[in-house]
């Protein structure tokens, strides 16, 4: 069991990526503390502008990730588009 | 009417083509000097890196958008702070006993980012690669950023409270702060490559949730809503620094084979050293939040056990395991808090902060959280000198402790199969005998002997007479800690008064 996690401010700006990561990943979950949201899914996680801005309803920048994060476990991939958390498989292992 | 065409609209550059633009255009051979004498420490920890290029920041954060996002948080944070201010935020936490947490962490912890600010200007003038010289050099500003948002958070309660009034002279002279000071001081004379596992990986990746994420929820609540932001604050920049930690060492063991036993001993090495130093915030979990988020055993469980799996299965592929003594650490998570906080309480005649038996409600959950171990081992020692201080007799432990020569820490911690036995631990090195708390401390120690005997250990300077005096009096003014008003128990303190005091006026409406 290796799972990657995102935990976010519990702000308006971050409810957006919250709704969006747990739209997209159906199984990710989310953990509710006083001020903070810890998601977790297992193997990887995705974050996608397109999803973000139908919730914002404006253009989204991924950066702006930087204002409402507060931790993360996983290997980071961000390009203009898409922002994952990543584990390595083991089919990726034997081939390595 | 003039049919202007407006002129073709550029494509704008994508992150990656930014990102690249911005760090390969800074690495340079350099001509009238050789490179290794520009970068003396590049190779001296026997790191062997064949290509600099290889390294990228998967944030591929660029100058532009880290000042327009720093620069937002900082406003944010501060109108917070202002808020909290000028609406006496202090009047609303749960109790004054949370401030203790405080004062800790004002003495302990945000020193440490100062320290962290220089180990990372120093560090990346270091690497050859510009990808991670500019990363360093962005985490050196945010360190910088830390250890002020701090201070001008915690000045407000420095009007109110006491023992928050003069953070950095405490940090270089109080015996227990010697454990954080000693921790970053190792980190930072060691090479570059050993102080990035050190401090962006083993402490960040894989042990900084465990202070910034439970903790400061536990801030908000309690309602002290200054601290958690800029914890909260700071820990989106470790999110970034996280990326570094993890980028670095899977750097190290690609680039070449024999990386990968020298990343493991520093991985084996500083897992244990930041573990010792995460005991301050077992105990600030367990027992220093009034109103409770989870146990230090459970944080332990979620943030070391199951991300820390996730986290060495991934890098397995390398031929990287685990962190030795891990299995120790685990063990000890039934039982850490209490046997720091116990040893605070008897000795916080000595502290710039106050310490307090749990209450009765305390202890059951502290009971129902550590079913094991709190009733049968650390219940019937808090009854005792409950006793005792109903007497009016109130326990002080009037000795100094042995310390360990590598963590610092007073012999506290018990054997990892038996926790009624104390765990010591020695070696001899030149005629000289030294004593450690733990295996892993008596490792560290001697794979590198001639670092540690240089150790500055508290108990040895008092005894050797450089620490003000001879009795406790003397050291207590030496620290700049007001004796009878910093230290010694909540109960009867000026804190515990003032805050008594505004409890009856917010309950009374005087005419």
């Amino acid at each position: 069991m290796s799972k990657v996690s995102i935990t976010f401010q519990n702000s308006d700006d971050a409810r957006h990526l919250v709704e969006a990561i747990l739209a997209d990943n159906p199984a990710a979950t989310a953990s509710v503390m006083p001020a903070l949201t810890k998601i977790d899914c297992e193997g990887r996680l995705s974050l996608r502008r397109e999803s973000v801005e139908v919730r914002v309803g404006r253009r989204f920048d991924l950066q702006e990730l930087h204002l409402s994060l507060i931790s993360l476990a996983g290997n980071v991939e961000e390009d203009d588009d898409t922002f994952t958390l990543a584990w390595h498989t083991a089919a990726e292992k034997s081939q390595s | 009417m003039n049919a202007m065409q407006p002129p073709p609209k550029l494509k704008k550059l994508s992150l990656k083509e930014r990102y690249a633009h911005l760090t390969r255009e800074l690495g340079w051979k350099t001509t009238y000097q050789p490179m290794d004498k520009v970068f003396p420490y590049a190779e001296y920890e026997g790191i062997k890196i064949h290509d600099w290029d290889a390294w990228e920041d998967p944030f591929r954060l660029t100058m532009d958008a880290y000042w327009k996002y720093q620069a937002e948080k900082e406003r944010k944070l501060y109108a917070v702070i202002d808020s909290f201010a000028q609406n006496n935020g202090h009047l609303n936490i749960t109790d004054a006993r949370y401030v203790n947490a405080l004062k800790l962490f004002l003495t302990g912890v945000s020193p440490l980012e100062y320290s962290a600010h220089r180990g990372y200007a120093h560090v990346g003038r270091h690497f050859v690669g510009a990808g991670p010289r500019i990363a360093c050099q962005m985490q050196a500003i945010d360190e910088l950023r830390h250890a002020q948002t701090q201070l001008h958070t915690m000045s407000h309660y420095n009007k109110f409270f006491d023992g928050l009034h003069d953070s950095r002279h405490m940090h270089d002279r109080v015996w227990y702060l010697s454990v954080p000071k000693s921790f970053f001081e190792d980190a930072c004379s060691a090479g570059p490559f050993e102080y990035l596992t050190a401090i962006s990986f083993s402490f960040e990746y894989v042990l900084t949730n465990l202070l910034f994420v439970p903790f400061m929820s536990g801030a908000a609540f309690n309602g002290d809503m200054a601290t958690v932001t800029f914890g909260f604050s700071a820990q989106s920049d470790e999110a970034r620094h996280m990326t570094l930690g993890l980028e670095i060492i899977k750097f190290m063991l690609e680039q070449d084979e024999a990386n990968v036993p020298i990343v493991q001993r520093w991985i084996d090495k500083w897992f244990w050293r930041g573990y010792r130093l995460l005991a301050l915030v077992a105990m600030m979990m367990d027992y220093m939040l009034p109103k409770r988020i989870m146990s230090w055993d459970e944080a332990w469980e979620m943030y070391f056990e199951q991300a820390g799996d996730a986290l060495f299965n991934d890098l397995s592929r390398y031929g990287i395991r685990k962190p030795k003594y891990f299995e120790v650490a685990s063990k000890e998570k039934h039982r850490l808090s209490h046997e720091v906080w116990a040893t605070f309480y008897n000795y916080t005649q000595a502290t710039a902060f106050h310490t307090w038996l749990p209450s009765e409600e305390e202890m059951k959950w502290l009971s129902a959280k550590y079913p094991d171990t709190f009733d049968r081992l650390y219940r019937p020692r808090f009854e005792c000198w409950r006793a005792m201080e109903e007497k009016g007799n109130r326990y002080y432990n009037p000795t100094l402790p042995q310390l360990c020569v590598t963590c610092q820490i007073p012999m506290i911690f018990t054997e990892p199969d038996d926790p009624t036995t104390t765990c010591f631990r020695a070696t001899e090195y030149k005629g000289e005998r030294y004593h450690f708390c733990s295996d892993g401390c008596k490792d560290i120690f001697c794979y590198e002997p001639e670092k540690y005997v240089q150790s500055w250990l508290p108990v040895h300077q008092i005894y050797q007479g450089n620490c003000g005096g001879a009795d406790l009096k003397d050291v207590i003014a030496w620290y700049h800690i007001n004796f009878g008003v910093d230290n010694f128990d909540y109960t009867g303190s000026p804190d515990q008064k003032l805050w008594d005091e505004w409890q009856l006026q917010r309950s009374s409406n005087p005419v």
